[in-house]
């Protein structure tokens, strides 16, 4: 490519097609003991008409290898943290240590049955224990679930014990106010417990505006769900009074804690006045994306909600021991079978364990600089449109390239050209052509030396060679795909070519 | 800090560059009387030596060793290595969810193949791209179906898996649906006379097999639902069972949704598992979570995108189909690659020493004095033991022989105290079975 | 420049209307269509369905967007393009002709008099890029 370049350099990448286009009959993959019990005809057991009579046309039938190279050339595909930057704001993508997966893979965590009875799980349970008391501290809440599985169900179990508060109090009301900033998933979550959505507007600061919280907040109102600090990475410096006001109408803060990354041993939200928060441990807390997931999503309260926490609780009896109370009479109920992700948890536990006081602190303080070090050397360079010092994350804005005909989505693909993962650009929806950038704790100077380099370097292509973005990225295995063909006529699974040509002919 | 990079001089150096004395200054903007002045508490840092003991310490203190029957939506399987170690490659591992599909190819092609699986086993049309688990899988066809159908009236089994329905009530406690609860008959599958169906109905809403290791004649409950305009959504916890039994999609059902933790996912006491959900084609847009389909370049190369993401929370916000945003990715990555390794005959082969193993135990077990069948429907790989005294003194009782037996059924049904719920899977050896047949008759 | 013809009435949610006796055929201009960029999917009532004025009927998508459409007089619908299942490209290529989406019957067809004419919506259009 082109000597602008200094990250990346090309290597042949493997072809691969679907598994079943892999699949020739008779190949095996799998060794299994042979069965050591004397077998039945089937039909004996089960009736034929219970039974399959397809015989699993169409599964592949492939070896050992074939998976492997199968597999492993899938991945060649892939960006991931372990490749470079992956400035994905709100999403924290950070260093996800090797020593989490190991912890998690110990048998005695891996192989646990989740109905095994307490006695027999007790080092599981205090993995829960423990975890809880760290989020404790950390959050400054008295009380923590880490049933949710992600922080959109954290979220709806927030909002839902928020709800039960509320009838309890005589009254569940009508509205949640979400500011524009906030994440999709928030309004979402509002909507299933039965609310409607009011959005409130934010200030040239790009903090929530107290005027219209005012204005708004009346005793209709459940709740306030605010990010903090919210999606521009702006902490809400007022969030002390925008607590008083929720709360002098009788509603409730409840607080997304997704960029919680931000605050960690910094500033603990309990002390803001908040009434109940969730955090993403796949985010603040190293576990990985995993390409979508798994998460979780734990939930923290005031003593206030404790009583309409999901069951069952874990808790310590008379003897030391731990078991499950499931006599939880207020509770919202179960929100997920089981406990939870326990898996992410002990990755999660893992991380804090390995940080301690200071190496959180340290983490987020890092984060923070990183943040502002790439705002700091961008701005001369791309529009800002909320400018001044910010928490974990910084957005830009398009402003200046789009007089060339350049917009974020084409910066953020030829990034790619370039080594990086491109930026968020979905959200808030507050900015037009937005760049949200979290680069985190885990870049070291000259991978935002280089970021911010090769940012420059794409603004001066975007004077000169604006083709040259709106067809980027150059370097990869497919380029820009077409989304729109793909949604008019969604093709969402494979079908053998006889199959598919007789539904064609069908339609 | 070992995950943090920049040196004590590189930070002091990046902070000089910002115009900052002390670290303090980049937090302006918190309020100085909302900063926390002394350590959280978590205390001091541990090194990789002593967290790893510390864990192997905790780990010991679960009993893994015993040889467990248990089962009731989770299942011990044989788990192929090839699985850890292909997931342990990063580029799966540390990517994000795959909105660049550019440098997310990897991702989204084992997506669609997983979708297409997924299809193939259930014999339904459309999959998505997975759901936390089973049990909020089954709370989000629930909605779905009240959406489809714009009805909200529901005939739920009771013989679906307890925490199920548990979190079925919860995730839609403030939608104001009608939950009916419809009875399972003495053979162990749905009385049908105990299924009240009318015009307001949205869905009958089975597992197969269910709790109790039964069958269900889905054929004849999607005639029954359809018959009413309702939907049929089938619940599955043992998905191993679909190499075996007639599709639901085969059946009639309208959505089937379950639990994929069968396919190469470790217990790991309950999580991270794998919710899969699938559909009728026309359904799509009232689906739940995300989807891959597929796509080409101007050059005409094939790849895989995320499509018809405006039934999402990003873009429908509170009108979007479910809130859902991360989900199991790597969950199903490690299906897919389980399916993909196993195949078309070891699916089937594992579904065969399933059904095989649970009968003969079955059958030697109900030979002993005092123990029967409570069930008379058939099964696959699990069944309920009537027990000769109450199930979970039994069950204490195989403690003290390194057996977990299984699920004395007391707790989550009162009627069925004296019940063991008992899971024989191709894990337990013959020895096993009979050291479990043994110690049963020895109580 | 968006084509806005003069023989049409408008809605500021931008909808056209065109009526013919006592037939109101409804469809997104092209002013809309253009905003949304390549429409991907339309959802639209069946016949027989009864709308207030203003009420939401159906929605447009894009890939990246959802708009929904709003009923301009009320009424019952009594004719859907069902062209558009296979071929939603047809709202950008011909918003005013095989874009159409829905035929309503209207319960007063004098309401029409209180939507734009095709000057009154340019100058709206214009204002609200001005915004």
């Amino acid at each position: 490519m082109s000597d602008r370049i200094k990250k990346t350099s090309r290597h042949p990448v493997q072809n691969e097609s679907l598994l079943f286009e892999r699949s020739r009959p008779g190949r095996v993959g799998y060794s299994l003991p042979s069965l050591d019990v004397a077998s039945r005809s089937e039909e004996e057991l089960v009736e034929r008409r219970l039974l399959r009579d397809d015989d699993l046309d169409g599964m592949p039938e492939l070896s050992e290898v074939d998976v492997i190279r199968h597999f492993t050339r899938l991945s060649t595909w892939n960006y991931g943290v372990d490749t470079g930057m992956y400035p994905l704001g709100s999403c924290t993508m950070k260093h996800n240590p090797r020593l989490n997966e190991r912890v998690a893979r110990i048998e005695g965590f891996a192989n646990l049955h989740p109905l095994t009875p307490a006695a027999f799980a007790q080092g599981a349970l205090e993995v829960i224990d423990r975890l809880e008391k760290c989020l404790t501290a950390i959050t400054g809440l008295p009380a923590v679930t880490l049933q949710p599985a992600a922080g959109a169900q954290g979220e709806l179990t927030g909002i839902m014990m928020i709800r039960a508060a509320l009838i309890d109090r005589g009254n569940p009301r009508k509205r949640v106010l979400i500011p524009d900033s906030a994440h999709g998933t928030n309004p979402a979550s509002a909507a299933i417990c039965g609310y409607t959505v009011e959005t409130v507007p934010s200030n040239a600061d790009g903090v929530t505006d107290l005027d219209s919280l005012r204005r708004m907040m009346d005793e209709d109102v459940a709740a306030l769900m605010l990010t903090n600090p919210n999606t521009l990475g702006k902490f809400e410096q007022n969030i002390e009074e925008i607590c008083r006001l929720v709360h002098e109408r009788g509603g409730f803060v409840y607080m997304d804690g997704a960029n919680m990354n931000a605050l960690v041993g910094v500033a603990s939200p309990g002390a803001f006045g908040i009434d109940v928060m969730h955090m993403n441990l796949h985010k603040t807390f190293s576990t990985p994306h995993g390409g979508g997931g798994p998460g979780a999503g734990p939930v923290a309260v005031t003593r206030e909600l404790e009583p309409y926490l999901p069951f069952p609780r874990v808790e310590r009896a008379a003897d030391g021991a731990l078991a499950l109370d499931f006599d939880r009479p207020k509770s919202v109920g179960r929100v997920r079978a089981y406990l939870g992700n326990f898996g992410v948890l002990v990755r999660a536990l893992c991380y804090i364990l390995a940080h301690g006081d200071e190496g959180l602190r340290e983490a987020t303080e890092t984060a923070v600089l990183n943040a502002n070090y790439i705002a700091h050397h961008l701005k001369d360079t791309y529009d800002t449109p909320y400018p001044g010092r910010v928490m974990h994350e910084v957005v830009f804005s398009d402003k200046r390239q789009t007089p060339h005909g350049v917009r974020n989505a084409d910066i953020a693909k030829r990034l790619i050209d370039y080594g990086f993962y491109p930026p968020t650009m979905s959200f808030p929806l507050i900015v037009q052509g937005a760049l949200m950038v979290e680069p985190t704790e885990s870049e070291c100077r000259e991978e935002l030396d280089l970021f911010i380099a090769a940012m420059k370097s794409i603004d001066e292509e975007a004077a000169t060679e604006p083709e040259l973005l709106k067809h980027a990225p150059h370097t990869t295995k497919v380029g820009r795909l077409d989304e729109v063909a793909a949604a008019r006529k969604p093709v969402l699974r494979w079908r053998p070519a006889d199959e598919d040509k007789k539904r064609a002919e069908s339609a | 800090m070992r995950y943090i990079p920049n040196s004590p001089d590189e930070r002091r150096s990046m902070l000089a560059d910002l115009g900052c004395q002390d670290i303090e200054e980049i937090f302006a903007q918190v309020p100085a009387a909302l900063r926390l002045t002394g350590p959280i508490g978590i205390g001091a840092a541990l090194s990789e030596t002593e967290i790893i003991s510390y864990f192997r310490r905790l780990a010991a203190g679960n009993s893994v060793d015993y040889q467990s029957f248990l089962g009731a939506g989770a299942y011990s399987h044989f788990i192929p290595v090839v699985i850890d170690s292909l997931i342990s490659r990063s580029e799966f591992f540390t990517a994000y969810t795959p909105y660049q599909p550019e440098v997310s190819q990897g991702t989204l092609q084992y997506i669609f193949e997983f979708q297409t699986m997924i299809c193939q086993l259930t014999g339904m049309e459309v999959a998505n791209a997975s759901q936390y688990d089973g049990s909020t899988a089954l709370a989000e066809a629930v909605l779905m179906a009240a959406r489809v159908t714009r009805r909200d009236k529901f005939v739920i089994s009771d013989a679906i898996h307890p925490q199920y329905r548990e979190v079925v009530t919860a995730m839609t406690r403030y939608a104001g649906f009608t939950l009916d609860l419809a009875r399972h008959s003495e053979a162990g599958t749905l009385d049908a006379d105990s299924i009240k169906i009318d015009k307001e109905t949205a869905a009958v809403v089975v597992q197969s097999p269910n709790f109790f290791g039964c069958i269900e004649d889905l054929q004849a409950l999607a005639d029954a639902a359809h018959e009413a305009g309702a939907l049929l959504i089938v619940a599955i916890t043992e998905p191993i069972s679909l190499g075996l039994l007639k599709p639901p999609g085969a059946c009639g059902a309208d959505i089937v949704v379950g639990e994929g933790q069968s396919f190469g996912i470790p217990m790991s006491y309950g999580g991270p598992y794998l919710g899969f959900f699938s559909t009728l084609e026309k359904y799509v847009r009232q689906m739940p979570g995300r989807l891959v389909g597929e796509a080409y370049d101007e050059k005409g190369r094939r790849g895989f995108v995320l499509t018809l993401s405006t039934r999402e929370q990003h873009i429908r916000r509170e009108k979007a189909t479910s809130n859902i945003c991360t989900n199991q990715g790597l969950c199903a990555l490690m299906a897919t690659i389980y399916l993909a390794t196993m195949g078309r005959r070891g699916v089937r082969e594992v579904a065969r020493q399933n059904l095989q193993k649970a009968h003969v135990a079955a059958a030697e077990i109900s030979r002993l004095k005092g123990y029967g069948l409570r069930f008379t429907a058939p099964f696959f790989n699990e069944f309920v033991v009537r027990t000769p005294r109450p199930a979970a003194e039994v069950a204490t009782r195989l403690y003290a022989r390194k057996i977990l037996g299984g699920i004395a059924l007391g707790g989550y049904y009162p009627a069925l105290g004296d019940s063991l719920l008992v899971c024989v899977t191709e894990t337990a050896t013959k020895q096993a079975i009979d050291d479990l047949v043994t110690a049963l008759s020895e109580l | 420049m968006a084509n806005t013809p003069e023989d049409l009435s408008y809605t500021k949610d931008h909808e056209w209307v065109r009526l013919k006796g006592q037939d109101a055929t409804v469809g997104i201009t092209d002013h809309a269509q253009n905003q949304l960029g390549d429409v991907v999917y339309v959802e639209i009532p069946k016949v027989g369905d009864k709308f207030e004025t203003s009420e939401p009927f159906g929605s447009v998508e894009s890939v990246k967007a959802v708009s929904e459409i709003y009923m301009p007089l009320a009424g019952a619908v009594t004719a859907v393009n069902e062209a558009l299942n296979d071929s939603p490209e047809l709202v950008n290529n011909d918003p005013y002709g095989g874009g159409w989406m829905i035929v309503i019957k209207p319960d007063n067809p004098a309401q029409i008099d209180g939507l734009l004419t095709a000057a009154e919506y340019d100058d709206y259009i214009k204002e609200e890029a001005s915004e």
